[in-house]
């Protein structure tokens, strides 16, 4: 019958490459595109945009275009930054003021 | 009814445009192209490639009204102010998105402005004193790009910056040189407002 011998410690080599020590993980963030209101666009256009391409409801869209109405701004869609760079790039195609940014809040 | 666009059965709408209207509708267009530009791959007709590998530029344009159009994708108005170095940061995120993105969208806003002129060239040949032009669903879609491509490319000359600056033109006397152009603005906006209403479900 054996003994467990007690193994022994595993050396851990510590390799303090450039790399590890500057890689700063991306925060687990997620971004958002956000609309700009502007007096051009008209309130029926933007409201038709956030369903056309959104695929939001007529409600949802409204209050969306109500809110970068009155308050300058709103926060359209959020995910990672690629699905929001793509956002952002339709809704300068419609003509829109988008852009994205990481949510701190 | 002038001016307006109205729903047809089945999909689509129409709209009454006498010579005036389509000359200058069309005329805008135009100018909108040329503002827009020719796409990178026009100068070697020979490569269909090109077009697809060739990079967008990293600056913003110049012109007011293609910084409008083409705006930065990061930063904007309003929110918290932020260092320099995270202005530094946006600039080089704007800057990549622009470069892979512009193009793109140049050639979108070049194709509305060309199936508006087409469709308008089409109304023109078949009777030539203006008529009653249909447009499909895919048509109208095109239209309602370019005309607010082109409201912003007018209101970014205009300088709206506000809707005070949209009230004020209201009351611009008819001895205003702007005077044309915020006709020519608030019709198109008319005619954008009523097919937008036709394409809502």
């Amino acid at each position: 019958m054996g003994r467990v011998t007690a193994p022994a410690p595993l050396e851990i080599e510590k390799t303090e490459s450039a790399e590890e020590e500057f890689a700063v993980p991306e925060p687990d963030v997620p971004w958002v595109t956000i609309v700009h209101n502007d007096p051009v666009n008209l309130m029926s256009y933007v409201t038709y945009v956030f369903q056309a391409y959104f695929g939001y409801s007529k409600d949802k869209a409204t209050k969306l275009m109500l809110d970068v109405h009155h308050k300058g701004r709103a926060v359209v869609s959020s995910g990672t930054r690629e699905e929001m760079e793509r956002d952002v790039q339709a809704m300068h195609g419609y003509g829109l003021w988008a852009t994205l940014q990481q949510d701190r809040k | 009814m002038p001016g307006h666009f109205e729903p047809l059965p089945g999909g689509g709408a129409a709209v009454a445009l006498d010579d005036v209207e389509i000359s200058i509708i069309r005329s805008l267009a135009v100018q909108l192209l040329e503002l827009i530009g020719p796409g990178p791959a026009e100068d070697a007709p020979d490569d269909p490639l090109a077009e697809l590998f060739a990079e967008g530029p990293s600056e913003p344009p110049s012109d007011p009204v293609l910084r409008r159009l083409f705006p930065d994708a990061y930063g904007g108005p309003g929110g918290e102010p932020v260092s320099p170095e995270e202005a530094d940061e946006r600039r080089v995120y704007s800057a990549e998105f622009r470069r892979f993105t512009e193009n793109d969208l140049r050639a979108r806003k070049r194709e509305n402005a060309l199936a508006v002129i087409r469709s308008l060239d089409g109304l023109t040949s078949a009777s030539g004193e203006g008529g009653v032009l249909k447009l499909t669903r895919g048509d109208s879609e095109q239209w309602l790009g370019a005309l607010n491509d082109l409201r912003l490319a007018i209101g970014s000359r205009l300088e709206i910056l506000d809707e005070d600056d949209t009230d004020h033109l209201y009351e611009l006397p008819d001895e205003d040189p702007r005077k044309p152009m915020v006709m020519a603005y608030l019709w198109l906006g008319g005619l954008q407002e009523t097919l937008v209403t036709t394409l809502l479900p």
